[in-house]
């Protein structure tokens, strides 16, 4: 108790006698991050399971990403209820049984570019870079890293990766009767038109 | 200074909430529709018809047996020496236009129904509490008139029945809905029975695992409407789905398997043992598939 009171008046102290430099620190951080913003809110996410009983694909068209220029950060969310499968049976037993989209309606990807500033959004051309970070499923966070291929065309950024998960990493249980029927491993395939966020 | 200071708590406060949101939250609300699915395992509860349709370009072959009362003792084996059938087929037009078909082997009935689904229960760009249908049925029992020497007309073998279902899944385990049902019968046996029987019925499930759930039904008939040897039908029951299947096994005092008759005509009591074991198995086939691109 009397150490907490302790800090938070030398914190109190500190904090005034900087008040100025540390607000202008913070304004000047905020307008830098509010840089070069590409998005997308139609993105496409694919999976497909392929074992020799059974091929199983999955698609949706309405991800969401947001990708940073000035900081080669990018956030990507796709909603498990939107993937769309060839039959209705497979999609119900996907939402219910296996991912569990009433408690985890979504899946979220953080990651960061790891070569963003050869991104240059004045000029088209194309750059393989490598991508990493944590996707969320299911409740289950896991660090994931890939390739992706990055295409500047005329102001606009198009974005495309391959990579694959195992499904037990994010705790879905399949029972022994269809696991022969449902890849350990999946591929996924993402595919994102980006047009430049006007705040 | 004082005035400096908060000024710096607030935007401190207001940079802070910044870097907990994330960069996602700029694009705003989720601009898609997602439909509430699966508020029952299948587009029956027990009897009724759930808040569910097959699925579009779906087949469900459905095949139905009510045992006997389990007041048969050990003679009757408790029932399972005889029992009822029904055989029926469902087909998805769409995702919320169901159509089916069936026969009983009780009264030898033929039945036909529709069902349309009007409001889907929904989160995302539209939010929509409930799911809501229509249903609408008709059966045609086929037995040899009981008295050929009478004028006996083909309309008095009918029977129609409207019924609203209202419902809403409360949560990934509990699903419950109404059944306001109005049954028509051309024919009844005496004058005191009326041609349209109102009832309302009310359903319910629990999941008791991602694979089965607990089911009830209750349908209460409105008063003076059927004789007094008619009661109201209870049922209780498990779904138990397997990939392809489900398996729906449970105990109830209606013998009949549609409408008219289970909701107008059920004669046992659950108190006196007058209850049946029974079961519903359903199969779904994939015809159309559906086009991805």
């Amino acid at each position: 108790m009397a150490f907490r009171l302790f800090a938070s008046i030398i914190l109190n102290k500190y904090l005034m006698k900087h008040s100025f430099l540390i607000a202008a620190i913070f304004f000047l951080s905020a307008s830098a991050s509010f840089g070069q913003r590409y998005f997308t809110k139609t993105g496409y996410v694919s999976f497909y399971s392929d074992t020799p009983i059974e091929k199983i694909e999955a698609h949706n068209k309405s991800a969401n990403c947001v990708l940073d220029l000035n900081t080669g950060k990018l956030e990507f969310g796709v909603l498990i209820k939107g993937f769309q499968f060839e039959k209705a049976l497979m999609q119900e037993h996907f939402n219910e049984n296996y991912l569990e989209s009433d408690k985890y309606p979504k899946a979220l990807f953080k990651g960061q570019i790891d070569n963003y500033s050869k991104i240059d959004d004045t000029k088209n051309g194309k750059i393989t870079c490598k991508i990493s970070g944590d996707l969320t499923m299911h409740g289950i966070t896991k660090k994931i890293t890939t390739d992706a291929e990055i295409v500047v065309n005329n102001g606009k950024i198009e974005a495309e990766s391959q990579f694959n998960i195992l499904v037990a990493d994010y705790n879905i249980s399949i029972p022994s009767l269809v696991k022969d029927q449902i890849a350990k491993s999946v591929k996924v395939n993402v595919r994102l038109n980006l047009e430049q966020l006007k705040m | 200074m004082k005035t400096n200071f908060l000024f710096l708590v607030l935007l401190l406060s207001f940079s802070f909430v910044r870097a907990q949101d994330d960069m996602l939250s700029l694009l705003g609300e989720e601009k898609t529709i997602q439909y509430t699915n699966a508020s029952f395992k299948t587009n029956r509860v027990i009897n009724l018809h759930s808040l569910e349709n097959t699925a579009g370009g779906v087949l469900d072959f459905k095949i139905s047996h009510r045992f006997s009362t389990l007041n048969g003792g050990f003679y009757e084996l408790f029932g399972l020496d005889n029992s009822t059938i029904r055989i029926g087929l469902d087909y998805g037009l769409s995702d919320v236009l169901t159509i089916g078909a069936g026969r009983s082997s009780y009264e030898k009935a033929y039945d036909g129904f529709i069902k349309y689904k009007f409001i889907r229960q929904s989160t995302g760009k539209r939010r929509m509490p409930i799911t809501a249908a229509l249903l609408l049925t008709s059966a045609i029992q086929t037995l040899k008139w009981s008295n050929p020497d009478r004028d006996n007309f083909f309309s008095n073998r009918l029977y129609y029945t409207s019924q609203l279902i209202i419902g809403r899944k409360f949560s990934q385990s509990f699903s419950m809905q109404l059944s306001p049902t109005l049954v028509h019968r051309n024919l009844v046996k005496t004058d005191i029975e009326k041609n349209d029987v109102y009832a309302l019925g009310a359903a319910a499930r629990i999941k008791l695992s991602r694979r089965v759930a607990l089911n009830a039904e209750y349908i209460y008939l409105l008063p003076d409407q059927v004789a007094s040897d008619y009661t109201n039908s209870l049922s209780v029951g498990f779904d138990i789905e397997t990939g392809g299947h489900v398996f729906q096994l449970h105990f109830t005092n209606s013998t009949s398997m549609i409408e008219k008759g289970f909701i107008s005509e059920t004669t046992n009591k659950w108190n006196d043992g007058g209850i049946h074991f029974g079961f519903n198995v359903s199969r779904v086939f994939t015809l159309k598939h559906k086009n991805l691109d």
